[in-house]
């Protein structure tokens, strides 16, 4: 018999109008790192909740080392070594690093908190590990890609042995990527075991020994990842072959739509500017690419033109109209759609309805209103038709709830309700972040039909595969500043990279800035 | 919520409850659970006394119960009560609903009363006109917080505390130097409306001769009327869409390009006015008198339990302030025999308690889904759910709450 340190036999777990997880089975082997693969929606963080104790299963048993465990909330899965990283963060913003990573677990002395140990304890991780973290910062303050950090750590601390990370890459950098698979084989030699939440096929194929493959709630099987491929493995996960998206480069590029000349956006984590002089032009069918680490003033360059924040100094030129003081509606309005990077915090109203989502942006508008009344029936006519459209799934349709959508649903809502704004320029920001295979697919074709419609596209990505893919052109962004103008057909990942990190600038950046200072 | 629709498209339940059934089954068990829990206090309370008597408790409590439909002047009373708890109870929930808490419907309140009387006795403008003017006097009110909330991001909790103090403040001192208002002795109090200006009375079209009571007039039914308008606003109209954007996520509001501080300073300015005229019909009824005040009046905090237990909805307003218009003319019955201190616990258990639906009618839910799934796995010979296992079969906490979360947003809409 093999040596499984948890295994999950015929899980069965309903939400209101579906089954999640039919019937799965999957057996984590000990000190392996075991994938489970499958498209959004297929029921991968629903399993994973299950055995970390935030879901109940309506049948099924779970074992740990043979034994039947109970697992009834995450602080029994906590007391059996399991420990996760979930794809939201469950971080408290306003409390520390430190903070974060004993909240629960609170060292004590006399009743109260004492933290000096624990503090060495962090470090001497973080250390062996090579988690780089500011113990004393705040959650709010610091990159995505550190606070993922401080969720490792978190589980370390806790001396867990099955580390469960879910989509773990689907918010880092290409480096960080690397960094983190590093960090994930040096696990398995302390003797950990990691079950590894995943759509990406690269990353699978590089870093697991074996891979369970879920599709639509039900478990398809398991192979060793030595003995398969990313065709084999996409097939069985999306159950049809897959081909990549192939971009037929589009040659003529029309007149300029936007530009942004001379931007200067203030930063609000620190006293510099986030955005510094930067100019850049974005034509008509083309897209243009914004590529750079995270936290370089990309979010900010975006702000400052959608309007979500003031802009210090420099212009912004729309259609041939300079919109830098005009608010966002206007901005709108003149032909402006943007999908936001956080599309829970700024592109839904969680707790409205589908219909009420995707009249965001037009529900002031002639056709949808008469004398300040909202014409109900056109609302969800327009709903009802984006949804056929753009193939959004939802539990009820138009009236769902858009907080019980899956992401990508929720993604593609937003998308939907962009595209359907016809505007001239549309910019997208991380489209595709957290989403699988199929819809990452569907929206780079969406992305690309619409430059084909001549529309002018900005594009800001932090994902290397996603700018080499689709893009025209690209721009790489390092502290506020454009440091390169690349084509992606005479450029490398590498080479992209190297600009990246800001050890290496093209020249005529440079000589913008000495004229610039003269 | 979401199941049991799921549960009935596929197949017919066991026994069959809509919605609104369990909606209304869960107020009206939660409302009997608080008076069951009120009159168990009242017997402990009665036998700490040295000379206990508990039948006296029991025949209080059941005079408590019926108080209201001993007599016409009784029953005409809750809805005297409820006219300006339903107004306040709507600045409330209406300021909910754009994310704001206002607690500042007593000052709103009190700046409207005052407005109102000084209307109808100073300036002899009719009732209608009277109410108008308090309505701005509360719109004010509600205006200075919504800026500060709005330009500076002081939290609006804080100034509308703070403005309470202020109106009650500013009315006394006004109230004190304005002898014209005052020509009857003892001169403590504004003179009755009627006496200057018959016209200032909110009419009641000879109701008050033919049912013999003070306490009726038209009052209500404006309440009423203006609930209805706002549940119009809320549900119907581009502005309720944009407040209800605002309250549930501001960072989406804006990135749509709403104006979400023109929305929050709107939101206030017509929370502040709904108080003001609560504070108008209140006193443009005639039957009290405006008078210099040592605490701030609980009208206004009342409207907070109208709104919660109605889930700040307009419509569901009507019926918790007409709920808690009745359980003040029930109080009565508590008269010479308990302290008013005692009332005002007995009262506020039953309050507590009526807002236990929620989890009430998640009960009721949980109940039915578990007889429905019992019978499925009877029938099912697939056996998907393993016997065995049912013990595991408890539904989990999380979901448990999330239901009641969608369940709120439905309650809501």
């Amino acid at each position: 018999m093999e040596d499984y340190i948890i295994e999950m036999n015929g899980i069965r777990k309903e939400f209101p109008g579906v089954v999640a997880n039919d019937n799965v089975t999957i057996k984590l082997k000990r000190g392996e790192i075991h994938a489970l693969l499958g498209e959004n929606g297929a029921g991968k963080s629903t399993l994973m909740s299950v055995l970390f104790g935030l879901y109940r299963p309506e049948a099924g048993e779970i074992r740990k080392n043979g034994k039947v465990v109970n697992i009834t909330n995450p602080n029994d899965a906590n007391d059996l070594g399991i420990g996760m990283v979930h794809q939201h963060f469950k971080l408290v913003e306003v409390f520390t690093v430190l903070e974060n990573i004993i909240l629960g677990a609170e060292p004590t002395k006399y009743g109260f908190l004492s933290t000096k140990e624990t503090r060495e304890k962090v470090l001497e991780l973080s250390e062996k590990f090579n988690l780089k973290v500011d113990v004393d910062a705040k959650i709010e303050d610091i990159s995505v890609g550190m606070q993922q950090r401080v969720e490792i750590l978190k589980m370390l601390y806790r001396e867990n042995e099955i580390l469960i990370f879910d989509e773990p890459t689907a918010v880092l950098t290409p480096q960080e990527i690397d960094e983190l698979m590093k960090i994930m084989k040096d696990l398995i030699k302390e003797g950990k075991s990691i079950l590894f939440i995943s759509h990406k096929l690269n990353e699978i194929m590089s870093v697991c020994d074996r891979v369970s493959v879920l599709r639509k709630g039900k478990y398809i099987g398991t192979v060793d990842v030595d003995k398969t491929n990313i065709d084999e493995l996409s097939e069985m996960m999306v159950g049809r072959k897959v081909d990549s998206v192939k971009v037929t480069p589009k040659k003529k590029v029309g007149k300029t739509i936007l530009s942004v000349r001379n931007l200067v956006v203030p930063s609000k984590l620190h006293k510099n500017n986030a955005v510094n002089n930067v100019s850049f032009d974005v034509h008509e069918g083309e897209i243009l690419c914004i590529a750079g680490i995270e936290g370089n003033g990309q979010t900010e360059l975006v702000y400052g033109i959608t309007g979500l924040e003031k802009i210090t100094s420099g212009n912004l030129i729309l259609n041939g109209e300079d919109i830098s003081k005009i608010d966002i509606r206007k901005r709108n309005m003149m032909g402006m759609s943007h999908i936001p990077e956080d599309r829970h915090k700024h592109g839904l109203v969680l707790d409205f309805n589908l219909a009420n989502n995707l009249i965001l942006k037009k529900y002031f508008q002639e056709e949808y209103q008469q004398h300040g009344f909202i014409k109900k029936d056109q609302v969800y006519k327009h709903s009802d038709k984006l949804i056929e459209e753009y193939d959004i799934r939802s539990g009820r349709g138009s009236q769902t709830i858009v907080r019980s959508m899956s992401g990508g649903n929720q993604q593609k809502a937003i998308i939907a309700r962009e595209i359907d704004c016809e505007s001239s320029v549309l910019i997208a920001v991380q489209p595709t972040r957290g989403l699988d295979v199929g819809a990452i697919e569907n929206i780079h074709k969406m992305i690309i039909q619409q430059r084909d419609m001549n529309k002018a596209i900005l594009l800001i990505s932090l994902e290397l595969d996603e700018v080499m893919d689709i893009s025209d052109r690209i721009l790489v962004m390092y502290n506020g500043k454009i440091v390169a103008e690349l084509n992606p057909k005479k450029t490398s990942p590498q080479e992209i990279g190297l600009y990246m990190v800001g050890s290496k600038i093209q020249d005529k950046f440079i000589e913008k800035e000495v004229k610039k200072d003269e | 919520m979401n199941d049991i629709k799921a549960l009935k498209s596929k197949e017919k339940k066991p026994f069959h409850l809509s919605d609104g059934t369990i909606n209304i089954l869960s107020s009206v068990i939660s409302i009997i659970v608080g008076f069951i829990v009120g009159f168990i206090i009242l017997i402990i309370l009665e036998l700490t006394k040295a000379d206990s008597d508990i039948s006296k408790s029991f025949s209080v409590m059941s005079d408590f119960v019926v108080y209201a439909f001993k007599d016409s002047g009784f029953f005409i009373k809750i809805f005297y009560n409820s006219a300006p708890l339903l107004l306040t109870g709507l600045s409330v929930g209406f300021a909910f609903k754009a994310g704001l808490f206002n607690i500042g419907a007593t000052g709103q309140y009190m700046i409207g009363a005052y407005f109102a009387v000084v209307a109808a006795i100073l300036w002899s403008f009719p009732w209608w006109a009277a109410m108008f003017v308090a309505m701005i006097g509360g719109a004010i009110w509600g205006f200075i917080p919504g800026y500060f909330k709005a330009k500076f991001n002081i939290n609006e909790v804080i100034t509308t505390i703070m403005l309470n103090w202020a109106a009650l403040s500013l009315v006394n001192l006004l109230l004190l130097n304005m002898p014209a208002i005052k020509t009857l002795p003892p001169y403590n109090r504004t003179d009755p409306i009627g006496y200057h200006n018959p016209s200032g009375l909110i009419p009641d079209f000879g109701l008050k001769e033919i049912l013999g009571t003070q306490y009726i007039n038209i009052s209500i039914f404006i309440a009423i009327f203006i609930a209805i308008i706002i549940y119009i606003i809320l549900e119907k109209t581009i502005f309720g869409y944009e407040v209800k954007a605002c309250g549930y996520n501001k960072n989406a509001s804006v990135y749509a390009g709403i104006k979400a501080k023109k929305t929050i300073i709107l939101t206030m300015i017509i929370a502040g006015g709904l108080s003001g005229i609560a504070g108008g019909i209140y006193y443009l009824a005639g039957t009290a008198q405006f008078a210099v005040q040592d605490k701030l009046p609980i009208m206004g905090f009342n409207g907070i339990p109208v709104a919660l237990l109605a889930n700040s909805n307009p419509l569901g307003i009507i019926a918790s302030s007409i709920f808690i218009g009745y359980l003040q003319v029930g109080g009565q019955a508590f008269e010479g025999v308990y302290s008013s201190e005692m009332t005002n616990v007995i009262l506020a258990i039953i309050i507590y308690f009526s807002a236990f639906t929620l989890i009430v009618s998640q009960m009721i839910r949980n109940i039915i889904k578990k007889k429905h799934r019992g019978n499925k796995t009877g029938s099912n010979d697939k056996g998907i759910i393993d016997k065995k296992l049912e013990p595991n079969n408890n539904p989990p906490d999380k979901k448990q709450k999330k239901g009641s979360q969608e369940n709120k947003m439905e309650v809501s809409k």
